[in-house]
């Protein structure tokens, strides 16, 4: 198991090493003196030349990834100038609205769109089962922003039933925090929840036919125990890769998510960040984002051996 | 959907596929969601070719003087010509009183262009780099390791990246959404690549001396063409809805193109009050998404048989 481990965090260094490369050279690839773009359109020479002193820009690309990747590995991202606060600064304060709606989706998608796609695969070919079919193509063809728009206009703006916009730090007011994370939540599940339900479905799918399902039905087991014991449980590797994979849907569709809501995250920051131009901060995200994607599903792979104890390392 | 369409190819359906090429694209075409979903493209293709005389005007033309008009108001304006003319703009104005009945019939044809260049491009390139990989072994890993660390990158990140990087631009917008749909082709073909070149006919090819690049145009790569289109269906419609989502949030293609995605980026600041600019291209985006995707899984279905059972 340890060796396991070790070999896949071996596995992904090579990975990283190409994100890594592709998010430094990110500003080598941007026209005009990188140090002039990280600056800004405000800054002084003294500044440009302080900036380019700090990266090396005068030694070899070699040198220069080196100072780079060494600065980054310290958690040394560098300075936002326009935000006119150092990266790491700017992201420590952006990350909870982030991780509150990653979680909560996450929660509510993962409890919701299970039980669906069991249930449908256990009716197959039933109304429920059709509907829930529809429903998967659905969400994934209107995008999440609309959704929001739509749940905003619903419950905010007609029913009044919950806020518009905006976040609460859920250290300042717990209920006020909650109020404001169900309409985003709940927007970036649609996807999510058509994504996992129909992989259940089709996995558990599959296992109804095994034999031991057969036996445990004529065990006079009931069908819940069936379904939530044998069925599932067996078809769990697919779905949690599912899992896995989605979690780029998720990232993308917080971007979007957190615009819609006025939620100040790092989905928030990155737009932000692009629209003015503000590199540190643009690759720090990005290279962020893709190391908890990798870990994730790191995790998740490791986890296979709990769901199944046939798969050992 | 495309999480799963990757790498679930076996050379079964695949030599199901090219020796019944022909009845398997009729049996195809019978498919009622094929038929459903191909029809409702058609619809908005017809729309899309047919813009300037579906009682459109000029989508950008810009009207101080009836901005804000909720829909099924009527408006005058004034011609080019000088003359005064009355209309009734079915879908309302926006902010600066252009017509979004005109915007979104307009914004039909950059949402369809946007892709079908994606899905077209991104297969060209994904299956150069796919035959490659998948044919001269020692280039093999050093390609493969940059695909996976591209799809390290969640997709939508790495498109805004890569507008940052090159400032937007219709093109560079394309360009951004491609980039990340590669590897993803690249595994595709390569899969089909590593089982067909087993097969005896390839060996029996190669044994009689074929050169290796007629080998892979009338041997290999026919093979690739029921998955690609099933698989290049999917692209298409996440690129209409990746370009949605980056005009929306104002880092997609300039704003003075129409395209549903700036209609709705224009329609943010008012929503409250006038909802109809997000709503109206919301729901031709969401028709023309739903029908490409209904129309991928009826091909799925018919081309690629193994796929369908699993997903």
């Amino acid at each position: 198991m340890l060796d396991f481990i070790a070999r896949r965090l071996v596995a992904i260094i090579p990975v990283l090493t190409v994100v890594a490369v592709f998010v430094f050279l990110m500003l080598r690839l941007t026209p005009g003196d990188p140090a002039a773009v990280i600056a800004g359109d405000n800054a002084t020479s003294d500044q440009i030349a302080d900036i380019r002193e700090k990266l090396g820009l005068n030694e070899p690309i070699w040198t220069q990834f080196a100072i780079w990747i060494g600065n980054v590995l310290q958690g040394n991202f560098g300075e936002s100038f326009f935000f006119k606060k150092t990266v790491a600064e700017l992201i420590a304060q952006r990350v909870e609205p982030t991780l509150a709606l990653a979680t909560c989706t996450l929660l509510f998608a993962v409890s919701v769109s299970v039980p669906i796609g069991v249930l449908a695969a256990y009716r197959q070919g039933s109304l429920f089962d059709r509907l829930v079919m529809a429903f998967a193509v659905m969400g994934f063809s209107v995008p999440g922003f609309v959704i929001g728009y739509c749940l905003i206009y619903i419950f905010a703006i007609e029913l009044g039933w919950l806020p518009v916009q905006g976040y609460t730090r859920i250290g300042v007011n717990f209920g006020a925090f909650l109020e404001r994370m169900v309409l985003p939540s709940l927007t970036l599940s649609v996807g999510f929840i058509a994504l996992i339900s129909r992989i259940t479905r089709a996995s558990v799918l599959e296992v109804l036919n095994e034999d031991y399902i057969r036996t445990a039905r004529a065990k006079g087991l009931s069908n819940r125990v069936v379904l939530m014991r044998h069925a599932l449980r067996n078809a769990a590797v697919p779905i949690l890769t599912v899992i896995g994979l989605g979690i780029a849907i998720l990232i993308g569709g917080a971007v979007v998510t957190e615009s819609v809501f006025g939620l100040p995250g790092l989905g928030r920051l990155t737009v932000e960040a692009v629209l003015s131009r503000d590199f540190p901060t643009i690759q720090t995200v990005i290279l962020m984002f893709s190391v908890v994607y990798v870990v994730i599903n790191l995790l998740i792979d490791i986890s296979y051996t709990i769901f199944d104890p046939r798969i050992r390392y | 959907m495309t999480v799963a369409t990757e790498d679930l190819v076996d050379s079964a359906s695949i030599a199901a596929a090219s020796t019944k090429r022909k009845s398997l694209w009729l049996v195809a075409l019978r498919n009622p969601n094929v038929i459903i979903g191909g029809t409702i493209l058609l619809v908005m293709l017809v729309i899309a070719a047919l813009a300037p005389l579906l009682g459109t005007v000029n989508p950008t033309r810009i009207d101080p003087a009836s901005r804000n008009k909720k829909p099924g108001t009527e408006i005058t304006m004034r011609m080019d010509d000088g003359t005064t003319g009355k209309r009734v703009a079915i879908m309302g104005t926006d902010s600066l009183g252009r017509d979004v009945y005109s915007r979104v019939i307009y914004g039909t044809r950059v949402s369809l262009a946007v892709g079908v260049s994606v899905a077209i491009i991104a297969v060209a390139i994904g299956v150069v780099i796919g035959l490659i990989s998948g044919y001269i072994r020692w280039l093999d890993g050093i390609i493969m390791r940059v695909m996976d660390g591209l799809m390290a990158i969640p997709g939508i990140l790495l498109a805004i990246a890569l507008v940052s990087i090159w400032r937007a631009g219709l093109i560079t917008v394309v360009f951004a959404i491609v980039v990340p749909d590669v590897p993803r082709v690249v595994r595709l073909v390569r899969s089909i690549v590593l089982t067909v070149r087993e097969e005896p006919y390839v060996e029996g090819a190669i044994s009689v001396g074929t050169p290796t690049w007629i080998l892979m145009f009338r041997h290999i790569l026919p093979n690739t063409v029921a998955p690609l289109i099933v698989q290049g269906t999917f692209l298409a419609a996440a690129a209409i809805l990746v370009e949605a989502a980056l005009s929306f949030l104002g880092i997609g293609i300039p704003p003075e193109i129409p395209s549903w995605g700036n209609i709705m980026a224009e329609g943010r600041t008012l929503f409250r009050v006038f909802p109809h600019n997000i709503f109206y291209p919301a729901i031709f985006l969401a028709v023309t998404v739903l029908a490409i995707n209904i129309m991928g899984d009826g091909l799925r279905d018919t081309l690629d048989p193994k796929m369908s059972k699993k997903v």
